[in-house]
């Protein structure tokens, strides 16, 4: 732990952070505290740490290996599918159960899961328990779903595409495509999964109706702080070692560490199943806070806006995921969420929840543009660890050849 | 009563004067179904009307044209029916049928009006359709075929066949001919000619044939121990087979009363329910009977005590029908006729066959139309220049955005399309030079950062084109001449404006071609893309080749989006429905190759179409399987199908 303190100087300030962060909510809130914070503003802090751990996987697998993948938030939204199945399997079991309990003679086996399967699916106008909830009534099969699926998904998609040298864009694409199929896939009713209906009631916890939301919604966020804790000790361990070096140096020049004999194709598929299963992770801890899931989470889209989190936040640093995923989505949060005061400009008047995405889109824009650092980069400001001043024609063919101002100091 | 003796005699006196003239009039007939004709129901009239239209009077036409068209009059003194010409509003000129004589004018209140409902007005035009056969005028003879061909009856068929040998227009005689023998087909009195009517159909396409020879082709699955010797029987099944699953053959059982169904689990259950006494059903109690095989055990309980309907547990349907014959039989008792019928629809089908892959292949060649004309711009930016661009769907939502505007402001389609054409190109051609100054040229060495920032430009175009045109659908209506479809026959037909676009890609095709092979453009373009630095000393600008190529690929994007958008919603999401498939294209043709790009095109847009033909309810399934077999595709050819090799390859 302590070498990991000093690769990673970053690390004892994010805990201390967020540990007193979750102190702090928690003194403010309903359930355990004063109740300064509402409970679905605890819940919005707590799906925003899911954003961020999933936005360390990104950051892992995009900022410090260089793979752009545009498919990570199928994986997250494939790990709430896995948890949401159980939540909505075992809730809607006791539901059945209980409308069961009236009847003359106690229930078979076959007439419950006949009568859950029929309250499930009844939407979608099925009546049958399709093959992929085989295991929807176990909590546990499912929580090892929640890694397998994904980490599978991940694993076979990585080998076919690193196996046969697919990189830099058409990775991307690739990546992308594989998520619109994934989505297309949902949308069918046939796919088992409800549809474009998706899996709703997720954030009543099966078993604890009488346990009020403001007290599962703070359990919750410290659920969620505590994985995100996790996965940024997890993150930090991978990158501070050699392993760590061995990926920048593919993000850098994945020739150059192929040619000194590491299996690139190895690290690459490692770092993306890694961070799939984190993504998964991060998951199934969001969408029983969110409630709901359908194919549209998983939109191609989705992923993009997880790579404009990273980017705005600073990518190639594990606290620039964090800041990026923070405080984008809790601005998006507080502009389509309609309280942004109106913005009169005299001939027009600028409504946020119509205009934030623009907004949006430009400062990415220029984010990319003119701070490739992000917000990170910031803190480089303030600890004076500035990058050389590269101005100047190059001299040399590459792109990182010295500058004629460099040569000449 | 008096009225009533008095027209008892005026119709003695009438009936003795036919009788004399040796003839019946039309006033005759319609006084022998006076009554049923005065209370004018559609359950009683049907006689009437038959009587009236076989009557073989020369007035009988007129009689029924004026009833329909409620121009019937009885004169109420006597009960005689004349047709009337309304005078004004109160008073009426009646005409005798018979002559067309006047016989003078009426006040209404003198006058009863027969007011046929429109159940009845129907009837009465299906019976006027054998008149019209005849008619003179050729387009009342073609409105009577057409209603016979539409719902043709039995009673049709002899004044059809009358008919054909009086037509003397060719065109009219040979639709007569084929309606007649339609017309055989399902009415025919003799199987002979049945037969013939049938196997002249051979090999036809059109959906009236099918439908008249599947009813003759139904048939009916029964139990076949006790089947009369006539029946016509298509084959033997046995019970369990693919074609008859062993509960449906076990209710054909039930149903001829050789078996009696066991009592179903629900049945049983509520017997079980029924007879809960002290918590306890049979001696065991009811907490206990939580599964299936505890219920079983109680009911066999129940049954031995006598109590409840017996029932074998080992009992299986599989079994009670295991040696039972069953049988397919048409309805058609004719075996002749249903031989015929199965060898010529099975002639139709296969050249139904053929006729549904050429659909399918015009179907499919369409949409990689469609594709090529959404990847052509792409095929420039991204396969010539290497430049990701997100925001390409954008600029087709934006072209036709821009043909949606000029439509508002030119309303005549044929010109506001020629209009929106070349400014759909210059729009998108500013937006893309804009685009490519301000944002593309300092990211030239940072392809992944290129793709992440027109990302976020596509997102503020998308979200600003919601703004200003709203969420709602807005149409970009066609010509008039490019309405409606190519028809080649009831199975092979293709909209005009799909051979449009496929027209509009093949010219792209060629601009593209010519620009890139023929002009200063082009071989610049290719000289900046291959080595930069050696084009600049050349003399070649980069920066300016760049701008172009960059607003010439932005600028067909935005004539794709009017062609896209003449049959496709136009809505501000409309380009992201294309922008992956479009990237899909130009990578699975092969980057930086024309034809590669229109070869990905055709491979799509066959293999989503053939995949739809699969699974015709579902177009998810399709793009899910396609893009899939594109992911696997791209491990055999990394480099699309026709890859660059040597310098052009650039590595």
């Amino acid at each position: 732990m302590r070498t990991l303190f000093r690769t990673t100087p970053s690390l004892p300030v994010f805990l201390a952070v967020l540990v007193v962060f979750t102190l702090g909510v928690t003194v403010l809130s309903e359930a355990y505290g004063i109740g300064a914070l509402s409970t679905s503003f605890i819940k919005t802090l707590g799906k925003t740490a899911c954003l961020a751990l999933v936005a360390i996987a990104m950051d892992l697998v995009w900022g410090y290996t260089g793979i752009l993948s545009l498919g990570h938030f199928a994986f997250f939204g494939l790990g709430g599918y896995m948890i949401g199945m159980w939540l909505m399997y075992a809730r809607t079991e006791l539901i059945v159960l209980d409308s069961l309990a009236a009847a003359p003679l106690p229930p078979t086996p076959g007439e419950i899961s006949d009568a859950i399967a029929g309250q499930i699916f009844g939407v979608v106008g099925a009546a049958d328990l399709p093959m992929v909830w085989m295991f929807a009534h176990s909590f546990w099969a499912q929580m090892a779903l929640v890694v397998l699926v994904p980490g599978l998904l991940a694993l076979v998609f990585g080998w076919l595409a690193f196996r046969s040298r697919v990189t830099g864009v058409y990775l991307s694409i690739l990546t992308q495509a594989m998520t619109l199929a994934l989505s297309l896939y949902l949308f069918q009713n046939d796919s088992g999964l409800r549809g474009n209906n998706g899996l709703s009631g997720l954030q009543n916890l099966p078993g604890a109706d009488a346990i009020p939301q403001a007290t599962v919604s703070i359990w919750f966020f410290w659920a969620s702080a505590l994985a995100l804790l996790l996965t940024y000790v997890v993150a930090a361990f991978v990158v501070s070692g050699t392993f760590g070096s061995v990926i920048r140096g593919i993000r850098d020049d994945e020739a150059r560490v192929r040619f000194l004999g590491y299996p690139v194709e190895g690290f690459k598929l490692f770092v993306f199943v890694l961070t799939a299963v984190i993504a998964a992770l991060g998951g199934a801890l969001y969408y029983p806070q969110a409630g709901i899931i359908n194919p549209a989470e998983i939109a191609p889209i989705a992923s993009i806006y997880l790579a404009v989190w990273v980017a705005i936040g600073g990518r190639g640093r594990l606290y620039g995921a964090v800041i990026g995923a923070c405080v984008v989505s809790l601005l998006s949060t507080w502009f389509t969420g309609g309280q942004a005061p109106d913005l009169p400009l005299g001939f027009y008047t600028v409504k946020w929840v119509d205009w934030w995405q623009v907004g949006l889109g430009f400062s990415f824009v220029l984010v990319t543009l003119f701070a490739p650092k992000g917000l990170g980069g910031l803190v480089d400001l303030v600890s004076h660890r500035l990058s050389p001043n590269r101005h100047g024609a190059a001299l040399g063919p590459d792109t990182g050849a010295l500058r004629e101002k460099e040569a000449e100091q | 009563m008096i009225r009533r003796l008095i027209t008892a005699a005026l119709l003695l006196v009438l009936c003795s004067a036919t009788a004399q003239a040796q003839d019946m009039t039309i006033q005759d007939v319609l006084q022998e179904h006076r009554e049923a004709l005065e209370k004018s129901s559609r359950r009683t009239i049907g006689p009437v009307i038959d009587a009236i239209a076989d009557s073989d009077l020369p007035a009988a036409r007129l009689v029924l044209e004026r009833w329909r068209d409620r121009e019937m009059w009885q004169r109420e003194e006597d009960g005689l029916f004349f047709y009337g010409e309304p005078v004004d509003r109160s008073t009426e000129r009646l005409f005798d049928f018979e002559t067309g004589a006047d016989v003078g004018v009426y006040s209404t209140r003198d006058l009863d009006q027969l007011k046929p409902n429109s159940g009845i007005q129907a009837m009465i035009a299906a019976a006027l359709v054998t008149f019209q056969l005849d008619d003179p005028d050729p387009a009342q003879r073609r409105t009577a075929l057409e209603a016979i061909a539409r719902s043709g009856e039995a009673s049709h068929l002899a004044p059809l066949r009358r008919s054909i040998t009086k037509e003397t227009d060719p065109v009219l005689r040979a639709e007569k001919e084929r309606t007649e023998r339609l017309l055989t087909i399902t009415f025919g009195a003799a199987d002979a000619e049945r037969v013939a009517a049938i196997e002249h159909f051979r090999g036809s396409l059109f959906l009236d044939v099918r439908a008249a020879l599947n009813p003759l082709i139904a048939t009916t699955t029964v139990y076949a121990a006790d089947l009369p010797p006539d029946a016509n029987v298509k084959r033997r099944l046995r019970a369990g087979s693919a074609d008859l699953p062993v509960a449906e053959a076990f209710a054909l059982l039930v149903e001829a009363g050789l078996a009696t169904p066991p009592p179903t689990a629900d049945e049983r259950k509520s017997a079980l329910v029924a007879r809960i006494e002290n918590g306890q059903v049979a001696g065991i109690p009811v907490a206990a009977l939580d599964t299936q095989e505890a219920r079983d055990r109680a009911y066999a309980t129940l049954a031995a005590q006598g109590d409840v309907p017996a029932w074998d547990p080992q009992f299986s349907e599989a079994r009670a029908v295991e040696e039972t014959p069953f049988a397919e039989v048409y309805t058609e008792p004719s075996a002749a006729v249903t031989t015929a019928a199965e060898e010529t629809l099975r002639s139709i089908n296969h050249t139904v066959a053929w006729n549904q892959v050429l659909d399918l292949s015009l179907d499919g060649l369409s949409l990689a139309s469609i594709y090529f004309l959404a990847a052509i711009g792409l095929a420039i930016t991204f396969g010539v220049m290497g430049v990701i661009n997100m925001a390409h769907g954008e600029f087709i939502m934006m072209g036709a955005y821009t043909g949606y505007v000029v439509q508002q402001v030119i309303p005549d389609y044929t010109v506001s399309i020629l209009v929106a054409i070349p400014l759909a190109f210059a729009v998108t051609f500013g937006a893309g030079v804009a685009m490519e100054r301000l944002i593309i040229r300092r990211l030239y060495h940072r392809p992944l950062e290129t793709l992440l920032a027109t990302f976020g430009v596509s997102i503020a175009l998308q979200q600003i084109a919601k703004n200003v045109f709203g969420t709602q659908v807005r149409p970009l209506t066609a010509p008039d001449w490019l309405d409606g479809a190519l028809v080649l026959n009831d199975v092979v037909g293709i909209s005009y404006i799909r051979i449009a676009i496929f027209v509009l890609a093949l010219i792209f095709l060629g601009i593209f071609l010519f620009i890139m092979q023929k002009t200063r453009l082009g071989l610049e373009t290719r000289a900046v893309t291959q080595n930069p630095r050696m084009a600049a000393s050349m003399g070649i600008n980069p920066g300016r080749v760049n701008m172009l190529t960059f607003g010439f690929g932005s600028g067909i994007a935005g004539i794709a989006g009017v062609a896209i958008g003449l049959y496709a919603k136009v809505t501000s999401e409309l380009g992201q429905d294309y922008i992956v498939q479009s990237f899909m294209t130009v990578v699975v043709g092969g980057v930086g190759n024309i034809w590669g790009t229109l070869l990905g095109a055709g491979l799509i847009g066959f293999l989503q179409k053939g995949i739809e033909w699969f699974n015709p309810s579902n177009t998810l399934a399709a793009q899910t399987y396609m893009i899939i077999f594109i992911i696997i595709f791209i491990q055999f050819r990394p480099k699309g199908i026709i890859a660059l090799k040597g310098r052009a390859a650039g590595d």
